[in-house]
């Protein structure tokens, strides 16, 4: 049905095929969209995709029905996902063997397979609509709403949502200084960390002389525990490479490279093909839709090191050498990559440039804050309800996220902290739940936004303990080049993994304070400068926490293994002695009363024994 | 994952041809057809290119994703981002490595296994996670890992055909 890939010479011919597609993503549209992402395909969206197929073609021959393999549909707790349209039915955890059920319904069109909705918590009533689930009602998504509608690997689907239409408008009669003004008045600000105002970059580099210049989308996305960047690739790649090209009309530059970390070999083969079709169509080469604009871009995969988020080591290893940062000015607008004036910019930020075009500043800038225009999509994960993908304007506030949105924690537990920011990021606490999430409010409190990671932590959760985990990755991660990153972190980790160890004393604590403040201020790049925020913002608000460790010998959390230990209570335990044969320690014996008891001496806290357990006898103290 | 190595030359030709000078790409093709990094081929790669062995060297030990040894007929790699270490991919690791008798970076001596780990593979919503052959494994315990990696063993033991090799290595169907 969709025409064949025929280059496009003038605008004309590309909006008389944009007219032959209208309706093509019309809400009313029979369609399945089946979630193709990394989550769901673990959770066995694969069969799921082949088994809707197979029943499609058997009952559905004469095709009214149209299945669609998409990106992240956003709720990854509940994969794998399924969306039905007309009426965006949303179904959760579904098997294979639901894919008859679900076409038939879908071609009779009478309404939702009861039993595979979402069941809200506190109603307890059954919720058809995707939109009205909480999950997603309490987000405005403006950048993942594409992921629900559009096949990636079709660039059609993205011409019928009017794709490619803000470079048209831009080739059509925008100039680079006007462009420019509109990404000022938009308040659009680099989405991959600092924050800082894109156009103030773009400015800089297209002011520079010299007709060589580059374009860099940076998609070396290393932050544990966030997938924002690999989500848009993966679901709605052309938004990305539309940003790409307005940047490169902006500044007047012909070259563009999307620097893709190696772990995302989807994204890499997604954006790959849309990197052709794009070519093929004729919005990216020569001569683009006859506006003499020339512009083509290329994908460099990294090899997996965190330091080349930092942008100067991300040209460094774009390059093909060791990505270490180097000292700044001159910014890469100045002298990047190849020594070229250089635009780097983060995925989720090129993909909100065709939207600011298309929408106008003014419109755009409606949802955020004062100095922050736009939406932030969030990773938000760890001990919450509703773990997943998650797109809210600035200034939102955190409470409305973790609880509103993420539906509070799991198993009833209590709230302790919010990580935001990454590895490099802080900890923040419970009275700190009302800040809105912004790049100057998020710093005020000792954290940073990072690329927008949020990881929820319960009650369970040791602080000290995942300091110790941070400083452990940055110590790994720490290019070695500023002694103070390199040395001060390894210090840290040494110190707070003696605190977490029983060892530490409360004059490591002033020890620790002083050396992160070291570290803070003589590193060069951004990530050592960030590199000692774990510990801060966990010493300002969790101190007492460190105090217990240090004073009483005691991890509140009961996850520092060398202070606390496993016993079985003796009133629930069985006898049945499934504990003892789990125990590769040997540290289970069975007791004169035939009940068991753990050696706490030969005990090495490994947990297996609780697991075992069938009558939840084992607990910690 | 490595099928048929190609003959050095033609590997060198190729990547030289393809990559000009950027050692990173270079490197990115050797290891994708011998799955590791070879000495030999690295020296060879130096003199043809007249780039130093010590930047090569440097290059392959700085990025993760290079492994200067062989790896095991069978690869697991543990998760250990943000949310799969708060919880429990710590105590995943340790069962894992008790089981095999290797640490994390490790090849056990038969060259069946080798354990890695990896900073996220961003299914955080099924954390912990573990990746065996390319299939993904998500919220996992100690035990059940235990149990998954036991079960291939002994498979292996058993001679057992080679039953993932190239259908599953890269795919990401998995459980959770």
């Amino acid at each position: 049905m969709a025409p064949a890939l025929k280059r496009f010479a003038a605008p004309e011919e590309v909006m008389k095929v944009r007219q032959s597609l209208e309706g093509r993503l019309d809400g009313n549209r029979p369609r399945l969209a089946i979630c193709g992402d990394t989550g769901c395909t673990v959770c066995g969206a694969d069969g799921l995709a082949a088994a809707v197929k197979e029943v499609m073609e058997r009952k559905d021959p004469a095709g009214r029905l149209e299945l669609k393999v998409t990106g992240c549909l956003g709720f990854c707790e509940q994969a794998p996902v399924v969306l039905v349209f007309p009426g965006a039915y949303f179904y959760r955890k579904v098997k294979a063997a639901d894919a008859e059920e679900i076409v038939e319904k879908a071609l009779l069109q009478e309404g939702p397979v009861a039993r595979l909705l979402y069941t809200d918590p506190s109603s307890g009533k059954k919720i058809a609509c995707a939109g009205e689930i909480p999950f997603y009602r309490h987000q405005e998504r403006v950048l993942l709403d594409a992921n629900w509608h559009v096949n990636p690997l079709d660039i059609y689907d993205y011409l019928a949502r009017g794709g490619y239409a803000a470079l048209l408008k831009v080739l059509g009669g925008m100039s680079p200084g006007e462009v420019l003004g509109e990404m000022k008045e938009a308040r659009l600000r680099g989405r991959g960390g600092a924050g800082f105002y894109t156009w103030l970059k773009w400015e800089l580099c297209r002011t520079r002389a010299g007709s060589k210049k580059y374009v860099i989308c940076n998609a070396d996305e290393g932050d544990p525990g966030a997938f924002m960047d690999r989500s848009l690739l993966e679901g709605n790649p052309h938004a990305v490479l539309e940003g790409m090209l307005i940047a490169g009309y902006a500044i007047g530059a012909v070259e563009g490279i999307v620097y893709l970390r190696t772990e995302y070999p989807t994204a890499v083969a997604k954006l790959d093909q849309a990197v052709r079709q794009a070519r093929e169509l004729g919005f990216l080469g020569e001569d683009i839709l006859g506006s003499g604009f020339a512009f083509d871009i290329s994908i460099v995969r990294g090899a997996g090191a965190f330091v080349c988020g930092e942008e100067t080591a991300l040209i460094r290893a774009a390059e093909g050498k060791v990505g270490e940062p180097r000292q700044k000015p001159p910014f890469p607008a100045e002298s990047g990559y190849r020594g070229r004036p250089t635009v780097i910019n983060n995925v989720e930020t090129f993909a909100n440039v065709p939207l600011i075009v298309n929408r106008g500043a003014v419109a755009y800038r409606a949802a955020g804050t004062e100095n922050s225009g736009g939406t932030k999509i969030f990773c938000l994960v760890g001990k919450v309800n509703n773990s997943g993908l998650v797109e809210v304007p600035f200034g939102t506030p955190l409470r409305k996220i973790v609880f509103d949105i993420g539906g509070g924690i799991k198993g009833g537990k209590r709230f302790k902290a919010v990580q935001t920011g990454g590895p490099s990021g802080g900890c923040l606490p419970e009275e700190k739940l009302d800040l809105r999430v912004d790049f100057e409010d998020l710093a005020g409190a000792g954290s940073i936004m990072g690329s927008g990671g949020m990881i929820v932590m319960d009650e369970d959760t040791c602080v000290v303990d995942v300091t110790r985990y941070f400083l452990n990755f940055l110590k790994d991660e720490s290019c070695g080049k500023c002694f103070s990153c390199r040395v001060g972190v390894d210090r840290m980790l040494e110190i707070v993994g003696g605190i977490t160890e029983g060892a530490g004393s409360e004059e490591d604590l002033a020890l620790l304070e002083e050396l992160a403040l070291v570290v803070k201020d003589t590193s060069m790049c951004g990530l050592g400068q960030t590199a000692a925020n774990p510990v801060l913002s966990t010493l300002r608000y969790f101190r007492s926490e460190y105090l217990a460790h240090v004073r009483e010998k005691r991890c509140p959390a009961k996850v520092c293994r060398a202070l606390f230990r496993y016993r079985v209570d003796e009133d629930l335990c069985s006898g049945c002695g499934f504990c003892a044969r789990e125990c590769s320690a040997g540290a289970i014996g069975e007791g004169p009363d035939g009940l068991y008891l753990i050696d706490p001496a030969v005990c090495n806290r490994c947990g297996v024994c609780v697991e075992a357990c069938a009558s939840d006898a084992i607990t910690k103290e | 994952m490595c099928k048929r190595p190609l003959e050095v030359e033609d590997v060198l030709t190729r990547v030289i041809v393809a990559n000009g000078a950027s050692v990173v790409t270079a490197l990115q093709e050797i290891q994708n057809n011998y799955g590791y990094l070879p000495e030999e081929v690295l020296r060879a790669f130096s003199r043809k290119t007249g780039i130093p062995m010590v930047d090569i060297f440097n290059t392959a030990t700085f990025y993760n994703a290079f492994s200067l040894e062989p790896r095991g007929r069978h690869q697991i790699t543990v998760c250990v981002g943000t949310t799969c270490h708060i919880r429990g991919a710590g105590m995943l690791i340790e069962a894992v490595s008790r089981l095999l008798e290797i640490q994390p970076g490790e090849v056990t001596p038969d060259r069946e296994f080798s354990l890695e780990t990896v900073n996220c593979l961003g299914c955080c919503a099924f954390a912990p996670v573990m990746v065996l052959d390319g299939k993904y494994y998500g919220n996992l315990t100690a035990g059940k890992a235990r149990e998954i990696v036991g079960r291939i063993r002994e498979e292996a033991a058993e001679g057992a055909p080679e039953a993932d090799e190239g259908e599953s290595g890269g795919s990401r169907e998995g459980v959770c």
